[in-house]
Order: C-alpha cells, then structure tokens, then sequence
C-alpha cells in the first residue's frame, strides 16, 4: 500500500496516455513514472528527510509526489503565501529537507542550513534528463510510511502538521476510484493550490483512474472557463469561492458553453444555497458532486451525488429539497456517528460533533500522535446531524459555537436564515464575550448589489425563524467577508473585526 | 498457507502477474496464481513452472478478484496468464460500483 503503486500501475496499464498539461509541458504517465524514479534517486543520495515543494501547481508537482513516495520520504506541499516569520517556521520543521519552489524565491531561500533548495524549471529538466543510469525499481511497501505531511492553517501556537500514511491515502483511493475507469479523453481541470488535501487527493484518484490532469495554477473564473473549454475538460474540483466567482461571471455572458463538462464536484467550504441552485441552471448537462471531507480524512468521506441534486432541485418536500445543503452520504467504507459532548451516540437530526471511522482516517498530527479513539472514531471537531435517510449535514467547527447564557448556538444556523433573506448575499456570525451572558450573537453581513435590510428588520427575520436567543444583537454591515484563498471563511478576523467595532 | 493481511504484495511464481490483497480472511488461506501458489514479490521463483490447466484465463490489470465468500479480495497489479483461485475454485473479477468522481 504505497502511492508508488498507483504510479506503477498507470505507467504499465496506460503509459502513452497523457497523464498532466501544464501550459504546453504534457507527460505521459511512462514519462511520470521515468521523471519521479530519477526524482527519487536524486533525493535519496542527497539524504535529507523530506520533499517539500512551496510553489503554484506546475509539472514538477507530481513528479514530486511519487518521487517523494518512491524514495520513501514524507512529501509536503507548503503554502506558497506565506512569507517571512510564517514561512521560517515552516521550514524549520522540514530540515533536513529539498525544497522545490518557484524560481523567483531560489536566491531568496538559498543557503539555509540543511535545506536543498532546487527551482522548479531545473527540477523538471533534471527529472526528465534521459541519459541517467537505469532506474532503481525499489520503493518502500511499508503501508505505515508517512505520504504527506500537510500544515494547516491556524494562526496561533507552532504550526500543526497532519500525518497522512501511505495506507490511509491508498485506501481512499480503492475504496472510490477504480483503476483506468476514465476515458482516453477525460480531463481533470485542477486549480486548487498543492497544500489543499484535495490538491493531493485529485492527484492520485486522476493517476489511478487514468485521468489526464490539467493544472491551472492561478485561478479566475476566466482563466478556469478558457482553459476547461481548451482542454476539453471533462470533471473539475472547485471551492466554493470559486464556483460563487464562475457563476457571477456566467450572469454576464448568459450560458457556461462547456459540453465536455460532465462532472463538476465542489467541496471545502459550505456553499450557499443561491450560488449551486443557480449553477444547477447555467450547466443543464453537468453531473454535480458535494464532497465533504478532512486533511485528517485523506480527503472525501460523504457526498452529495448528481441524482441526489437532482432530486432535490425538483422536490416539493422540504425535507428532501433541505438535502442541496447536506454533504450526502458517507463513502461505502465509511462510518459516521454524530455523538454529543460525552460522547454518546445521538439519534437521526440530533445535532452534535461528527465522528468519522475507515481506513482512510488518518486523524494524526506530527509529533501529538493519532487522535483515533479507541473504538476507532476520530472525532472531527465538526458539527453536524444525520437525517433519517442518513445525510449529514454539517453545522460548522464545534469550536466555533456560541455559548450564551450556558445554551450552544452553532451561528451555521443562524447564518442560513439570514441567507434566505432577499437583500443578504453572505452572512457570518460569531460570540463576543458579554458580561452578562457569558458571550453574545453579533452578525456581519453582505447586502446583495442595490439592496440593504434594516437591522431591526434582519433582527425580526430570525426571530420569526429561530428561538429568540439566536437573534443577533447587532448587525454589521460589510462590503465583504474575508476567506481564505480556499474559501474558508475567516471567523478570527470576523470576530476580532467587530470586537474593534 | 499464511495469514495475509491487506496490503501485503505477492506474484505468480508461473507468470507475470502481481497482486496486492485488498481483503483477507482471518485464517490461513493459499492463494494460487495458475494453480501454483503465490510468492511473496521479493522472493526469488524457481524457473521452469507452468501454468496448470484450467487456470489459464489470465488476469487484468487494475481488476479486483474475489472469492465465492467474499472474505478475500485481491487487486492485480500486474497482468498475466495464469488464473487466481483459491481451494481449486477460481476467483471472479468483482463488479464495479462507481461512486460521483469528487476530485
């Protein structure tokens, strides 16, 4: 069980078949397999301990992976953002260690002790060098060596790294992917950036699948519509960001016009409701997927299926039309329960913390070990509920919930009725500390272009909806919220935004 | 006869096929590549072994071979001529239930 094995069977079941496009750079999954193999030896004699790339996706990402894989070291993909004391920290924690990055930072990062610092374009011309010795066919099989090392993002405390194994990635794969399913022609646009879990993940499910991968490193919803009509591409991975950006530029230019386009699967981030029903028009012809998943998850564990959009979209029953906001169902080899805070199983629409079981389930982080329990669930820290049918609905971080006056407020509630109001584009809602409550509900919200709601009208909205102690307080109103690149709503800087008043 | 354990990678010691066990039973089970049972992948084969008759039909590549239980799955890594099987029965290519691609 090892990622080398994904590579190894491509190159042999399909290797003339064009594995990634990058620009005008394509390899075929012979020439992966050749450029990782050389990639590998080139790490193993330098006997430095990890392979981390901090650049956008480009050819020698993949090569990366399996060259990382193949030599039996971790591969970590940092987040090219970061500068200065962030990224110092970082680097710290991979040394000794090679480091691929864009040309631009070689100079920049050269020097540094115990870092091999290679750019991009010499990594990939070095990889796909022909006349280098025969490739030594000798990886590690060890299911328990470490894949990825992905950092997350928290901004307080030393960064947090979450260990992925070869098992719990493999797993993932042939448990929801079967080999060399795609077409000859099947193409997979793929523009979330190296250090997003799904980055990784499109990379083995396209590999094993037999899916021609197609990078875009920097996204625009122009970019993505020119490069996907250009590549013909059939399946793609958005955020949510990203597909609210698409759909706003399609408003202008009436149909999507991609008809190789049969796959479109979103996930990251909660998606407002107005933004997929909308996407649901402009491509007719598309199957839509919502997949919800973890770092510490290997990626996917529910989805929401293309015949349960369309069922939802046409549905009467609010109960079934409710299900376009739900994740879907857990992936055959995965187990859900939703458990409250002592742990206890709770029944269909319960709300509580989601714990998740299967192989794939890593739940480990680098140097605080595995957080699988016993019984081998890993609590997510995400909130969330089962209806009876089992789809599960997710309520946002369990750390992020409102506790006033000793009752827990998720504000995902609170943000959904504020969407279906007319004048409300986006909504967050957040706790800020309150003497007489212990904290209190204050919101900020995005008015929709030319329309505005009073406060106290908003307040009335969600008291006619929800109990009265959901009501906010008060009512910010913003021209934006901020996200993170991969559209992660920013509840920090909400909260430390409307603190500062 | 050995426990396998998922993950663990054999070949045919008659072929070139090459498997990775996906799913094992508990007990000892003998899995057999062209009616010759399976070597662990390092291991050195002796030369000169052909594949028995009736198992014959070869295996494919990225295919998932089960037995009449279901306790056992075995994903060939590597095609060859001889046929899996396992206690003289051979085993079938288990039917794929494609779920929505989500990357």
């Amino acid at each position: 069980m090892n990622l080398m094995m994904l590579l190894e069977m491509a190159a042999e079941g399909m290797g003339d078949r064009v594995a990634v496009v990058s620009g005008d750079v394509r390899l075929t999954y012979g020439e992966l397999f050749e450029a990782s193999g050389r990639a590998a030896a080139r790490l193993r004699a330098s006997e430095l301990d990890h392979l981390a790339i901090l650049d956008t996706s480009s050819p020698a990402l993949p090569v990366a992976v399996f060259a990382a894989a193949w030599a039996g070291k971790p591969f970590v993909p940092l987040n090219y953002r970061l500068t200065g004391d962030e990224l110092d920290r970082l680097l710290e924690q991979i040394l000794p260690g090679q480091l691929i990055t864009d040309a631009d930072r070689v100079d920049s990062l050269a020097g540094r002790s115990g870092l091999e610092v290679i750019g991009r374009g010499d990594y990939l011309a070095s990889a796909r060098a022909k006349d280098a010795e025969s490739l030594e066919r000798e990886w590690s099989m060890d299911p328990d060596e470490i894949a990825i090392l992905l950092f997350t993002s928290g901004t307080t405390g030393p960064p947090k790294a979450a260990v992925i194994r070869h098992k719990h990635l493999v797993s993932y794969i042939l448990m929801s992917v079967e080999f060399m399913s795609a077409d000859e022609n099947d193409a997979a646009l793929v523009c979330v950036p190296p250090y997003h879990i799904a980055g990784m993940a499109a990379i083995a499910s396209s590999v094993y699948a037999g899916r021609r991968i197609v990078q875009l490193p920097n996204f625009t919803p122009e970019a993505w519509l020119e490069l996907a009509r250009k590549e013909q591409v059939t399946n793609a991975f958005v955020v949510p960001t990203m597909l609210a950006r698409i759909v706003e530029l399609l408003e202008g230019e009436g149909s999507a016009d991609l008809p190789h386009l049969r796959a479109l699967s979103y996930g990251g981030g909660k998606m407002p409701q107005s933004v997929i029903e909308r996407a649901l028009e402009l491509f007719p012809e598309t199957n839509f997927a919502n997949a919800y998943g973890l770092t510490e998850t290997s990626s996917t564990i529910s989805i929401l299926g293309p015949e349960d959009h369309r069922a939802a979209i046409v549905s009467d029953d609010p109960k079934v039309r409710r299900r376009l906001v739900s994740v879907g169902q857990p992936l055959p080899a995965i187990e859900v329960e939703i458990r409250d805070d002592e742990g206890n199983a709770l029944g269909a629409n319960e709300r509580g913390e989601i714990y998740v079981r299967g192989e794939q389930v890593s739940g480990e982080y680098l140097g605080k070990g595995s957080q699988v329990q016993e019984d081998g669930f890993f609590p997510t820290r995400d909130g969330g509920s089962l209806d009876e049918d089992g789809y599960l609905f997710i309520e946002g971080r369990i750390d992020d919930i409102i506790v006033r006056g000793g009752e827990n407020i998720s504000p995902g509630e609170i943000e959904d009725v504020l969407l279906k109001h007319e004048a409300i584009a986006d909504a967050a809602v957040v706790g800020l500390p309150d003497e007489q409550w212990g904290e209190k509900v204050v919101a900020a919200v995005v008015y929709k272009a030319g329309d505005s709601a009073s406060e106290a009208e908003l307040q009335q909205w969600v008291k006619d909806r929800l109990r009265s102690s959901r009501t906010p307080e008060s009512f910010d109103f913003w021209p934006e919220l901020p996200y993170n690149e991969t559209g992660k709503l920013l509840r920090r800087t909400v909260r430390s935004r409307l603190m500062a008043g | 006869m050995a426990v396998l354990k998922a993950g663990t990678r054999l070949k045919s010691s008659v072929c070139s096929t090459e498997v990775m066990v996906v799913a094992a039973p508990k007990d000892d089970v003998e899995v057999t590549c062209g009616g010759a049972p399976l070597a662990e992948l390092g291991a050195d084969t002796p030369d000169g072994g052909s594949i028995a008759e009736g198992a014959a039909e070869g295996t494919q590549i990225g295919k998932r071979y089960v037995n009449e239980a279901g306790d056992l799955e075995i994903l060939c890594t590597k095609p060859g001529e001889g046929s899996l099987g396992v206690g003289g029965a051979l085993l079938t290519v288990k039917g794929a239930k494609p779920l929505p691609s989500s990357d």
